[in-house]
């Protein structure tokens, strides 16, 4: 695991945050898009290095948060039906829905069973042959190859009784109607790593070439997040927007065309229903007509129409519109026991992280502490 | 939305777990020997102070890697009452049975549970055994109870830690939980971890006769180093900061925890101990502790500090500073 200390050194850290500190001349507001850097950002304390000027706004890129009510409320209407087993990451349990979350209908007897890798799921529907199997397909492009080649291997293998409701999500798309309402003035992206290891930097040039603002893709370790904001500020320091890579040692330019093809052998484009943006163009994927028989969504069940609870702000946490404690819920009724808003809930939730981890790292520090242990 | 299930995660010895015991518990049997909320409670008695404690262990696998439940019932009792610093002494010891778990199997545990009782020199004086008709319990659960006397002149608990303690963890953390998770997932590592599980009355023993004045000791068991740190911080009504980098964590567990998103401050150990030790003392017990086989790690990992009550504060390994929190909802249920 040594690789990974190399990104987590304090030396190299405090030269890029006297390097950022230098280069910064004016108020920036930067979003990171993707959750994985929120929770780095907020476990490493980076928000707390970096100079006043530089404000970070975590934008829509927890696929748990941007998942509505109303998908939530179908899966947990599917756990109930009495010959379906449910498999869903972890992060899905707790996430509440209008009425009911899949934590408390696994614990009022549904069977409901969490997964590591979308291929579990066909190894519990060769189990239970009787059983319907329903995958709750989460995530953004990271994600997608691998739901898609599970899928098409049930399919090879002949499992008729794996059923997938899909609620996956494309970025990019987001990132336009993010730029196209300009609720909140971003001067420049950090971009997500994974998901553009699969995508390139192609998806993304709308930003620079259409909207004159910056990107970085950017790793997760907190040496890549400090690198990857001092090029942001480079960048509009130098007056320019352009689509850099910093996480090269994993994204290249072109992506992984492999990957990517493989989720259009079984998904094609539709719009998609996000929380807090509504319904987005080209935003999502629906399952090709040779591959309907699987989709769950054709099952015929009753399900009332979904409930938002009215001081609920996650919708516009996610658009970096305000910030957790903005919102009346936050602390006062709503925290990681009993969550209201799933940005609340998910790990990477911009909620949980600033619940967890306090203020983003603001004002904790103190000369006397500096090191607690010498 | 009605909240009348008991969920997993009340027992995930986080915040739920807390929760349910302030609301049911508590509010029932207020006494002051259950109030101070110790790993044992004390009973003042003609002869001196006696600890007195129980736990059930119900973990899957029930064999595993570094031991088994048995291994664990007595383990886990016999640390109890030494983090208030009693000398364990007797163990009663009551099994659930499912109808149709392997007698071998059976013989193989109380095997262990008299090898770590021989360990620990604490005697198995009363028992009960009860078999259940089979899908009524999950093969085996244990429970223990222990008591011991509290060595005159010790005053331990989670109340006492004081600004200006250095903060003590006798070695690497989360090698229980990663190896009983890597068991039941069948995730295989280089180097095969193995669970900490160990009786720790012996190295407080050492401790004490050193430095009879620690605050406070503690056995980061389910809720991991953060979860245990939070409740003490909370207890004393102090403030705490933890510098990242010195906390031992293997390679093998920090590896499975960055594939699985796990932190490993809030893993359970069940062979490791948090001492608050008095700031003229931090040296003299450390040197105990690395001179013990089951502190041979042993590190200075914080202090306890008047700022920030009741937080605890993580200076990270790139020197931000953040909040550490009690663990909230939970990671892996029946790890002990």
């Amino acid at each position: 695991m040594k690789f990974i200390d190399e990104f987590r050194n304090p030396r190299l850290a405090e030269a890029l945050v006297r390097k950022i500190r230098a280069a910064t001349k004016r108020p920036i507001q930067l979003m990171e898009v993707c959750g994985t850097h929120t929770v780095s950002i907020f476990r490493y304390g980076i928000r707390g290095l970096l100079p006043p000027p530089i404000n970070l706004l975590s934008g829509p890129g927890c696929p748990v948060c941007v998942t509505p009510n109303a998908d939530i409320d179908f899966a947990i209407a599917l756990a109930q039906e009495k010959d379906v087993i449910l498999t869903t990451f972890g992060d899905m349990m707790r996430v509440p829905g209008s009425r009911s979350s899949l934590q408390k209908e696994k614990a009022q007897g549904a069977d409901i069973r969490i997964v590591y890798s979308p291929l579990d799921t066909l190894r519990i529907a060769a189990k239970y042959p009787q059983k319907r199997v329903v995958f709750l397909a989460i995530g953004f492009e990271t994600t997608s190859p691998s739901i898609s080649v599970a899928l098409l291997r049930a399919r090879e293998e002949g499992l008729q009784n794996v059923f997938c409701l899909n609620c996956q999500k494309r970025v990019p798309p987001a990132l336009k109607t993010l730029l196209q309402a300009e609720r909140v003035r971003i001067d420049g992206f950090l971009l997500p790593g994974h998901v553009s290891a699969i995508l390139g930097v192609a998806p993304y040039q709308f930003i620079a070439e259409q909207f004159g603002r910056p990107g970085v893709i950017t790793g997760f370790e907190p040496l890549d997040i400090l690198q990857g904001i001092g090029m942001l500020v480079k960048q509009i320091e130098e007056g320019r927007s352009e689509i850099e890579i910093q996480y090269r040692r994993v994204v290249r330019p072109e992506g992984n065309p492999l990957a990517a093809s493989k989720i259009f052998e079984i998904f094609e484009e539709d719009q998609a229903q996000w929380r807090g943006f509504g319904s987005i163009p080209q935003s999502g994927y629906r399952l090709r007509d040779e591959f309907k028989a699987m989709d769950a969504r054709h099952f015929p069940l009753a399900v009332e129409p979904p409930l938002e609870h009215p001081h609920c702000r996650c919708g516009e946490v996610l658009q970096g519109v305000v910030s957790p404690p903005d919102c009346p819920l936050y602390r006062v009724v709503c925290n990681p026991e009993n969550p209201v808003g799933p940005c609340m809930v998910s790990v990477e939730g911009t909620c949980a992280a600033y619940y967890k981890y306090g203020n983003g790292g603001r004002g904790l520090e103190s000369p006397k502490d500096e090191n607690p242990t010498s | 939305m009605d909240d009348d299930r008991v969920l997993l995660a009340h027992g995930s010895g986080g915040l739920l777990t807390h929760d349910l015991i302030r609301s049911l518990f508590l509010r029932r049997f207020s006494n002051p020997c259950l109030a101070p909320l110790d790993d044992s409670a004390r009973i003042e008695t003609p002869n001196g102070e006696l600890a007195f404690t129980t736990d059930s262990y119900v973990v899957n696998p029930i064999f595993f890697p570094g031991g088994d439940i048995g291994k664990l019932a007595v383990c886990g009792t016999v640390n109890d009452l030494s983090m208030i610093g009693a000398v364990p002494s007797s163990l009663s010891l009551s099994l659930i049975i499912e109808e149709g778990f392997p007698l071998s199997d059976l013989e193989s545990i109380v095997s262990s549970i008299h090898e770590a009782a021989v360990l620990a020199a604490v005697e198995v004086v009363t028992g009960d055994t009860k078999v259940v008709e089979h899908g009524a319990a999950d093969r085996l659960f244990i429970n223990t109870s222990g008591i011991g006397w509290i060595r005159p002149g010790t005053s331990l608990s989670g109340s006492h830690a004081q600004p200006g303690d250095g903060i003590l963890l006798s070695g690497y953390l989360g090698d229980h939980e990663m190896a009983i998770l890597c068991a039941r997932e069948g995730i295989e590592t280089e180097t095969p971890l193995e669970s900490d599980c160990a009786p720790l009355n012996d190295l407080v023993q050492k401790m004490l006769e050193a430095c009879p004045s620690i605050h406070c000791l503690r056995d980061p068991t389910r809720g991991g180093l953060a979860t245990t740190l939070n409740e003490i911080a909370a207890m004393s009504n102090v403030g705490m900061v933890i510098d990242e980098e010195k906390i031992p964590v293997r390679d093998s567990v920090r590896g499975i925890c960055e594939l699985l998103g796990l932190d490993p401050l809030y893993l359970a150990n069940e062979g490791k101990l948090i001492a608050f030790v008095p700031e003229p003392a931090i040296d003299l017990v450390l040197t105990v502790m690395k001179d013990h086989p089951l502190g041979k790690d042993a590190v200075l990992i914080g202090r306890v500090t008047d700022l920030y009550r009741p937080k605890v504060i993580l200076r990270t390994l790139i020197g931000g500073h953040r909040i550490l929190d009690m663990l909230s909802g939970m990671q892996y249920p029946r790890i002990c």
